[in-house]
């Protein structure tokens, strides 16, 4: 069906809420048998991303395509054989944890009522809430709705699966627990699009990156081509800063920087590029530069976040 | 991998609105609500034969009358607010609580989901309305026995015709309810307060009991639903008048239409932002 393509395809895709542009001509791609990383600071369209792929939110342009097929035109046909998280888990208080999944199950006209306690009790197997199952949802810590949300997502076998934020919430533990759980499913076949704005846990459980700012996909790539494309920086400690930024400057290298050190002297630095390292010393010495320390290093891939999407906490 | 597609299964639906159903018992606040609604019948058989002034039954001497008598009482406030709590129960407290999105991405279908939750207020409206008629006539019968009754005609008509007219009330203030109920239904749409929906749908019921009793708006009271909820007392006459409770019922068959629908075109095109 969508094998050896793409999951999720989007292009072109916008929302705006009155005159504030929540999303602005995403176009996504989730490979088919990838786990995508859908990072993004708080407030960045993720989850209006998300509403609008599962046909919660009508986009104000642009398509999407799950699973080969058009979205929302489709959602009947496509979205049984999606699992979603989306923005938190949410039940009825008042049932306990299996009944709520009952609920749920009831809903999906895919689902076969006479195998429906058996799969319930094999997706609060999975989860870990099988102890828990009795008790009212209203007793249940963020954590366990959480593991809830996950349990109702495996009631039946997907080929896309859409979290939200899954590990929101959980402690350590469960949070090593959900990579665990990601990782099996993703084993079996299952694509699975994982949003967060945690980079650690993406870097942890995906193999590819799409990087959300501000409404737009700033970035995405595979987990290594990201790493790979963001380079290597020269970093020269030197009393000349002005030569050496002169230098630097003639040799071809971009984002050439100083900053004033202690004493004497100071930091330029700048991005190597497609230039040899070792051609970068040499020409700062016939440059008249003195050279007291030199390093080339590729930046961690917090510090290409941040680049990517700004530091400021202020959200839209 | 790929899943293979599953067929929509038989009887999905009803098993859906099984769920609905039995969510809506599950609800303390809609328990109590039965115990209120049984309550009234029992109390007024209660206070009828302490008392001792039991002019009315007396002249009757039928347990059907008392049923009646409760429906009518219970018709002007008691069941437009429960049709009103249900209404806030079904899509604007599903919104409120989250749980909307994931019946959506289930999927359960926004056409289907909306029929499902009519379906729901629909065995909600029955459920009550016989609810007061088969405890009233618990009591009545107890109380004041089950002998032939009097139609308001003053002809004498056995117990068991005024049995088929006790149903034939109660199924068509069921009927009046649903219509309150569709009214709510479509509010329900609207926003994401179920609070908001329950005082929307009451504030339009006590408007227009408002407008019943406005002489000067006489001109609009057959276009309300509640200028018809006791129009059924021509029932009980001999022979029956059946013209004005069937023009209840075209009425309140309007008012389902009109805001069913507007319930369907929101429902189908909103954003679910909650």
């Amino acid at each position: 069906m969508s094998e050896g393509g793409a999951a999720v395809v989007t292009s072109g895709l916008t929302k705006t809420f009155g005159h504030q542009t929540a999303v602005d001509d995403l176009a996504l791609e989730v490979p088919t048998g990838s786990v995508y990383g859908f990072l993004g600071p708080n407030g960045s369209g993720k989850t209006t991303t998300i509403r609008m792929l599962l046909g919660l939110v009508h986009p104000t342009a642009g398509h999407v395509r799950l699973l080969d097929e058009p979205m929302p035109a489709h959602a009947n046909r496509v979205l049984p054989r999606v699992g979603a998280l989306v923005e938190g888990p949410a039940f009825h208080l008042h049932l306990n944890g299996r009944d709520n999944l009952r609920r749920l199950d009831a809903a999906d006209a895919t689902a076969e009522a006479r195998t429906s306690s058996a799969r319930i009790g094999a997706a609060l197997e999975r989860v870990g809430l099988t102890a828990a199952a009795r008790k009212r949802v209203k007793n249940y810590s963020l954590g366990m709705k959480q593991r809830l949300g996950i349990a109702a997502a495996l009631l039946q076998p997907h080929d896309l699966l859409v979290l939200d934020e899954p590990t929101n919430g959980l402690d350590p533990q469960g949070t090593r627990e959900v990579r665990h759980l990601v990782a099996g499913l993703a084993h079996d076949g299952t694509t699975v699009l994982v949003s967060s704005h945690l980079l650690a846990e993406v870097e942890q459980m995906c193999s590819h990156v799409g990087v959300m700012s501000r409404g737009r996909l700033v970035a995405q790539d595979s987990l290594a081509g990201l790493r790979r494309a963001h380079g290597v920086r020269v970093r020269v400690t030197t009393p000349d800063l002005a030569q050496a930024t002169d230098a630097l400057t003639v040799l071809g290298l971009d984002e050439v920087a100083s900053s004033a050190g202690e004493g004497a002297s100071g930091q330029v630095t700048a991005a190597l590029g497609d230039h040899a390292v070792e051609a970068v010393v040499p020409a700062l010495v016939s440059a008249g530069v003195r050279v007291l320390g030199f390093s080339a290093d590729s930046a961690s891939l917090e510090e290409r976040f941040v680049e990517l999407t700004g530091e400021g906490f202020d959200v839209r | 991998m790929s899943v293979e597609a599953r067929p929509v299964r038989p009887f999905a639906f009803w098993r859906l609105v099984g769920s609905e159903i039995s969510l809506m018992l599950s609800r303390r606040r809609n328990q109590l609500g039965l115990v209120i609604l049984a309550a009234v019948p029992v109390v007024m058989a209660v206070a009828i034969k302490t008392s001792g002034d039991t002019g009315l039954m007396v002249s009757v001497a039928n347990g059907t009358v008392l049923p009646m008598l409760a429906l009518m009482m219970e018709s002007a406030f008691f069941l437009p607010l429960a049709m009103s709590l249900l209404a806030g129960d079904a899509i604007a407290g599903e919104a409120h609580g989250g749980t909307l999105r994931y019946l959506l991405v289930t999927p359960v279908g926004r056409a289907r989901l909306l029929a499902v939750k009519f379906a729901g207020l629909l065995v909600g409206a029955f459920f009550g309305t016989f609810l007061i008629a088969v405890v009233g006539l618990v009591a009545g019968v107890m109380v004041f026995g089950s002998g032939a009754s009097m139609t308001l005609s003053g002809t004498a008509i056995t117990f068991t015709e005024s049995l088929g007219r006790l149903a034939l009330m109660a199924l068509f203030l069921a009927l009046m309810m649903t219509a309150v109920g569709t009214m709510g239904l479509f509010l329900s749409t609207l926003v994401d307060q179920p609070l908001a929906v329950t005082v929307g749908c009451m504030v339009v019921v006590i408007l227009s009991w408002l407008t019943e009793a406005t002489s000067q708006l006489a001109w609009l009271q057959p276009y309300l639903l509640t200028h018809w909820f006791l129009q059924f007392a021509d029932v009980l006459r001999d022979p029956p008048l059946w013209s004005r409770a069937v023009k209840g019922l075209g009425v309140a068959a309007a008012w389902m239409a009109v805001t069913g629908a507007a319930a369907w075109a929101r429902f189908t095109s909103k954003d679910i932002g909650s």
